[in-house]
């Protein structure tokens, strides 16, 4: 143990611990700007600059560790100028236009200067001009980053997507994309990640809110909406609802109230994905054993990193399309028919915790159902949020509405997707029912839950041992596939989710500063589920219905049309074979 | 009345005087990977400021050029703009009255023609080709990648085994290097912006001589496969060394008696004890690998049968034939060339030098060496000639200013011509011809006799040190390509009509340094360990004491002491002296850390395994 002063406070604290994390446990702030903790530990900001006795220089608290005996000061005369006109200096560099972005009000720039009480600016503003471009899904803003490198750092060590990086030198340093000139030529895979971790609004998705606001108001267009599982977790968030304020239905309510015609849930689709997913992986295994492992399909940040980075392994994907877009396939033909109404004229969006599902909406093949885009828009969670504030509505003022027969829920199984290892669990269950014809523990196949980002179980199905492995955060797909690679590890079926903790941590998610949501959003997915009487997706009388009125069974030739994809159908960037891109 | 004064400085002007020392000190440490296109803008703005004012190409066109540097970086610049730039440049460079325009321009149309890619690059795609990628200097300029913030944190921290063990990771020839490293780490070192660079080496040394017996890591499962090393030299060893860490089965072929290789037959023992490096090989051997002396491989079937042997082959023959000046006279008794003498030396076999005077042709290191070890074998009188000026030489200073120390007499711009004999055939004296220095060229000046000026320098013994050759020969004959008789192998160390057979040290390079043939070693191993189809990993579990807050005010750099020049003249011991505990623990403490303050702790500050 050590002992330390810190603004006069003595505190005893282990060796090796920071001078931040010291003085924390002696109940004095620090603030911080670039710093994440176990990510980002650089010290480039320069606002965490304190004081230590018998020094001259300040040093960065984030990163440097106390000594036995230290006195540290956090506001002495120097350590407040200092970081003052540190903050000074990375405002005259920031295009500060706080009425105008999205991120005012949750920038962790904007608050640091707000409590230095910071209200002149004594250096020439200075800001870089580069804007990459507004179509493709995930946007970058240069003259707002301040260089913090954070997403540099969940790009390269979370990810291993490697995408963003330190381009030029000296005072022209920025963040740029390694290995080609344009984010749309990069091997992204809008994880959305760099989004989530950016401190101010130097990242963003593209803001699709007036596309559905106008498809609205378009008299000759009927509109559904789909809210994936995530959603639900966190939609509340910005608005500050309990979790009791922010349901499903008086999310519907609110989205009735703007406009939108039928409101549809997500877990039904998700449902239908494991009876489709499922079915299929149960032929692979009874049938083609060699075809193995099958990796899941339903996340289309893995899919686009499986496809630039691990192309041996696309044919093991899933056929399956995702949830979104066998909801979108389903809408315009099966429920199209239901309501007797040109599915031409049905406009279909989604709100999902994520960026890459506007990608992936635009893949030229996803038009199935009647040859338009089988889902025409998906928004994120944070443009729900500010579409919903756009409209001056207050949540907390509209009463709950039931979603929308025929999909107005999904089991259990459908609803713990939006969390890591849901996927494998729900897909289990009803693969164990299909197998077997009964019904195992609904909690049978409770060891892929959790937080860690590789989970391995094996599972017993007639008698036969099936080796499973769950990975969040698309390094440990990369660490996963290397290691099957050499042959080190066998699975026989792999849940994938881009981002870490799952769709419950999506990119498309409200950002909190150093949080890691995801840990806290999944709990609520799997409490639904503990309580919910529907634990088995084919259980589900909606999707009884969908098979028997209109699809048949499950991998039946409608089936493979409206909801099986071919991953080779559109290319990455970089994919040797040939150099299309699929622009969002 | 005072009708002249004395100048004196101002106190501005002796501030300024300092800066520039500060600012040379930082241009002498400046990373590699800096932007060409910002390098020469910054240039050429202090260029502008040492104007005088009074000619317009000067005054008026160096300020309209940085503008047009400028505006390739606001990206308001087109691919004329670098027209506009080169005739700017060249007119100011054609009118200017003075240097200091002319020069100026001169530096900014370099740049053009060095680097014109940049400024395209900057033009068409608003980024810079420059990347940061040597987050802390002394690693990245040690070629072997040691984890130099590393083992001086230990060092400091009195750990000195573990900073031997933590140095072996990525070079195995801690002693040797320790006394004889060029220390390339030192040569940008960070803490030459705030004094002078730390000495790395120094403390190397220290370390390994208090860390007592350090033995060889553990090897790895035994994998069956066999490799080659064909000379037992630094690079074989390391080879040998590092692959049977990974558990492959190595045997090296040496031609001499002993290992070692240059190291032996090349290096004097007052720079490199026989003790010392004897020392060092058993630790190595310690791995397991077989050796077998007295082998040279003399025809290209001996080379085929040995690949039949073994499933990959190292080759790493050094340099070891001596060049000639090419003057007359050159066969004659007396006349030896210096790797001659040298592998005598490390056969035992000291040469006898009373009373004679001993003429050493050559202004490399190995001259030096020659010198030095002429006067330890009791000369009477040894002097160097070199055809170049004394800065020209590529000897370390450090080599030429301690020869000179020893009593070796440096005749500069001074070619041999001839070598005079007498009736029995011995050289009696050298005839040189006195050079002036004329136009620079590829960065040294060219020689140039004068005439009519020739002298004899009357000697007994005469010493050539011009340069070395490699004995690749039988290597050609068996269809390894060669390169003007080195080894064609290319980066990775493979050589590529060769699939398994691979190269590296003084035979690749032609000579060089031992850190540069440690480290075509530590790179081979780490290549053929793939070609076998393995992919071991050499790492340490040493860890680093945590990096304390610091000041970094300018302090003093400890230099190594040297014995006396009377004493250290009479024998062939070790002439440096070792740092004292108190200057270890100061040197080591001047380290700024680049590992953890800089760009160090965000990309690259320690690379724990390769």
């Amino acid at each position: 143990m050590v002992n330390v002063t810190i603004d006069g406070r003595q505190v005893q604290v282990p060796e090796g611990t920071t001078i931040l994390d010291a003085a924390g446990k002696a109940g004095v702030r620090i603030p911080t700007l670039c710093y994440w903790k176990g990510l980002n530990e650089i010290g480039a900001c320069r606002v965490c600059v304190v004081e230590v006795e018998g020094y001259h220089k300040l040093f960065a608290a984030c990163n440097n560790k106390v000594q036995e005996g230290m006195v540290v000061h956090t506001n002495s005369p120097r350590a407040r100028r200092d970081r003052r006109l540190n903050v000074e200096m990375i405002l005259s560099e920031h295009e500060g236009d706080c009425a105008t972005c999205v991120r005012s009000g949750n920038c962790s720039l904007q608050k640091v200067a707000n409590d230095l009480n910071i209200t002149v600016q004594p250096y020439k503003k200075n800001a870089q001009k580069d804007k990459s471009d507004p179509r493709f899904p995930l946007i970058r803003d240069s003259g707002k980053c301040i260089k913090c490198m954070r997403c540099i750092q969940v790009c390269d060590r979370i990810q291993n997507a490697c995408v963003w990086d330190v381009i030029n030198t000296g005072s022209r340093v920025t963040v740029g994309v390694e290995h080609a000139y344009r984010l749309d030529q990069s091997d992204c895979t809008l994880c959305g990640q760099c989004i989530t971790h950016c401190p101010v609004g130097a990242l963003q998705e593209r803001d699709d809110t007036e596309r559905l606001m106008e498809a609205i108001q378009d008299p000759e267009k009927t509109v559904m909406l789909q809210i994936a599982p995530a959603v639900r977790t966190s939609w509340g968030e910005y608005f500050g609802m309990s979790r009791e304020q922010a349901t499903m239905e008086r999310l519907c309510g609110v989205l009735k109230r703007i406009g939108v015609d039928y409101v549809f849930d997500t877990d039904f689709s998700a449902d239908l994905t494991i009876m489709e997913e499922g079915s299929e992986f149960l032929k692979k295994w009874t049938e083609k054993s060699d075809e193995l492992p099958l990796f899941t399909s339903c996340c289309p940040g893995w899919i686009r990193y499986c496809k630039s980075r691990w192309p041996a392994y696309v044919p093991h994907l899933s056929t399956a399309k995702s949830p979104q877009q066998m909801f979108g396939a389903v809408v315009k033909s099966y429920f199209a028919e239901i309501l007797k109404e040109d599915p031409h004229r049905l406009f279909s969006a989604s709100v999902m915790p994520c960026v890459a599902k506007k990608h992936e909406c635009a893949i030229p093949a996803m038009n199935d159902a009647c040859g338009d885009p089988d889902v025409d828009l998906a928004l994120t969670t944070r443009e729900l949020f500010r579409l919903i504030r756009s409209l001056n509505i207050d949540p907390l003022l509209i009463e709950e509405v039931l979603l929308d027969a025929p999909f107005a829920f999904g089991s259990g199984a459908g609803n713990i997707f939006g969390a890591t290892g849901g996927v494998m669990e729900a897909a289990f269950r009803s693969a164990y029912f299909l197998a077997t014809g009964g019904n195992p523990d609904p909690d049978a196949f409770r060891d892929v839950r959790g937080m860690d980002g590789w989970k391995e179980a094996t599972f017993q199905i007639l008698g036969k041992t099936l080796r499973v492995a769950v990975v969040n955060g698309l390094g440990n797909a990369d660490r996963l596939l290397r290691a099957m690679d050499d042959g080190k590890v066998h699975y026989d079926f792999v849940e994938v989710m881009a981002c870490p903790g799952g769709c419950v941590g999506g990119g498309g998610q409200p950002v909190h500063e150093q949080r890691f949501m995801a840990a806290e959003r999944a709990p609520m997915l799997y409490a639904r589920d503990q309580t919910d009487t529907l634990r088995f997706s084919h259980e589900n009388p909606s999707i009884q219905a969908i098979y028997q009125d209109y699809l048949g069974e499950p991998l039946s030739e409608l089936a493979e049309k409206l909801l099986h994809t071919d991953h080779e159908s559109w290319h990455m960037p970089k994919e040797a074979w040939r150099p299309e891109t699929v622009f969002g | 009345m005072s009708r002249i004064r004395l100048f004196t400085e101002n106190q501005a002007q002796q501030t300024v005087e300092d800066l520039y020392k500060d600012i040379e000190r930082r241009i002498s440490a400046a990373q590699p990977g800096l932007c060409p296109v910002d390098l020469a803008a910054t240039f050429l703005h202090i260029c502008r400021s040492q104007s005088c004012g009074k000619c317009v190409p000067c005054r008026i066109g160096l300020g309209q050029l940085e503008g047009l540097i400028d505006s390739v970086f606001e990206g308001s610049a087109t691919l004329d703009t670098i027209k506009l730039i080169e005739e700017t440049a060249e007119s100011i460079y054609e009118t200017a009255d003075c240097a200091i325009g002319s020069e100026a321009a001169r530096m900014v149309l370099k740049g053009l023609r060095g680097f014109r890619d940049d400024y395209e690059e900057h033009i068409l795609h608003h980024r810079c080709t420059a990347m940061q990628n040597q987050p802390v200097p002394c690693v990245y300029q040690c070629p072997t990648h040691v984890d130099v913030p590393g083992y001086l944190a230990l060092v400091h921290a009195g750990r000195y085994a573990d900073a031997v063990r933590l140095i072996r990771k990525d070079n195995p020839f801690t002693s040797v290097c320790g006394l004889i490293c060029e220390h390339p780490c030192e040569s940008r070192c960070r803490r030459t912006l705030v004094d002078n660079p730390i000495n790395i080496r120094g403390l190397k040394r220290y370390a390994v001589e208090h860390a007592g017996v350090v033995h060889a890591a553990e090897c790895m499962e035994k994998t069956g496969k066999r490799v080659a090393v064909i000379g037992g030299g630094p690079s074989g060893l390391t080879v040998a060394y590092y692959l049977s860490l990974m558990g492959h089965e190595v045997t090296v072929f040496e031609q001499r008696d002993k290992l070692g290789g240059m190291l032996r037959y090349g290096i004097p023992a007052y720079r490199l004890p026989r003790e010392v490096l004897d020392e060092e090989i058993d630790v190595l051997k310690e791995t397991g690998f077989k050796v077998q002396t007295n082998y040279r491989i003399s025809s290209s079937e001996e080379m085929k049968d040995l690949q039949k042997r073994f499933d990959a082959t190292y080759i790493s023959l050094g340099a070891h034939t001596g060049r000639t000046v090419g003057i007359e006279g050159e066969d004659a008794k007396g006349v030896v060339p210096a790797v001659k003498m040298f592998r005598g030396i490390g056969d035992g076999f000291t040469p006898d030098f009373h009373g004679l005077r001993v003429v050493v042709i050559g202004g490399g290191n190995v001259a030096m060496d020659a010198a030095r070890t002429a006067v330890r074998c009791g000369a009477g009188s040894v002097t160097v000639a070199y055809r170049r000026r004394k800065n020209d030489m590529t000897a370390q200073k450090e080599e030429i200013e301690g020869a000179v120390e020893d009593g070796v007499r440096i005749l500069d711009l001074t070619a041999p011509v001839r070598i005079n004999k007498n009736e029995e055939g011995h050289a009696v004296s050298l005839l040189v011809r006195p050079q002036i220095p004329g136009e620079i060229r590829q960065g040294r000046p060219q020689p140039r006799g004068m005439e009519g000026q020739d002298q004899e320098i009357p000697c007994d013994r005469i010493i050539v040190a011009v340069g070395q050759g490699v004995d690749s020969d039988v290597f050609g004959e068996f269809g390894i390509p060669l390169d003007r008789g080195k080894i064609a192998a290319i980066d990775t160390s493979e050589i590529l009509s060769q699939p398994g057979v691979f190269a590296g040290g003084d035979c690749v390079t032609g000579p060089a340094t031992v850190i540069r043939a440690i480290a075509a070693g530590k790179v081979a191993a780490a290549n053929i360990d793939e070609y076998l189809g393995y992919h071991h990993e050499i790492q340490v579990d040493v860890d680093i004491p945590p990096i304390g807050l610091r000041e970094n005010d300018p302090c003093g750099r400890v230099e190594m002491k040297m014995r006396p020049p009377q004493e250290r003249i009479q024998d062939m011991d070790l002439m440096e002296c070792g740092m004292t505990a108190e200057e270890a623990k100061q040197e080591s403490g001047r380290c700024l850390h680049c590992d953890h303050f800089g760009y160090g702790i965000f990309k690259g500050g320690r690379i724990a395994k390769w």
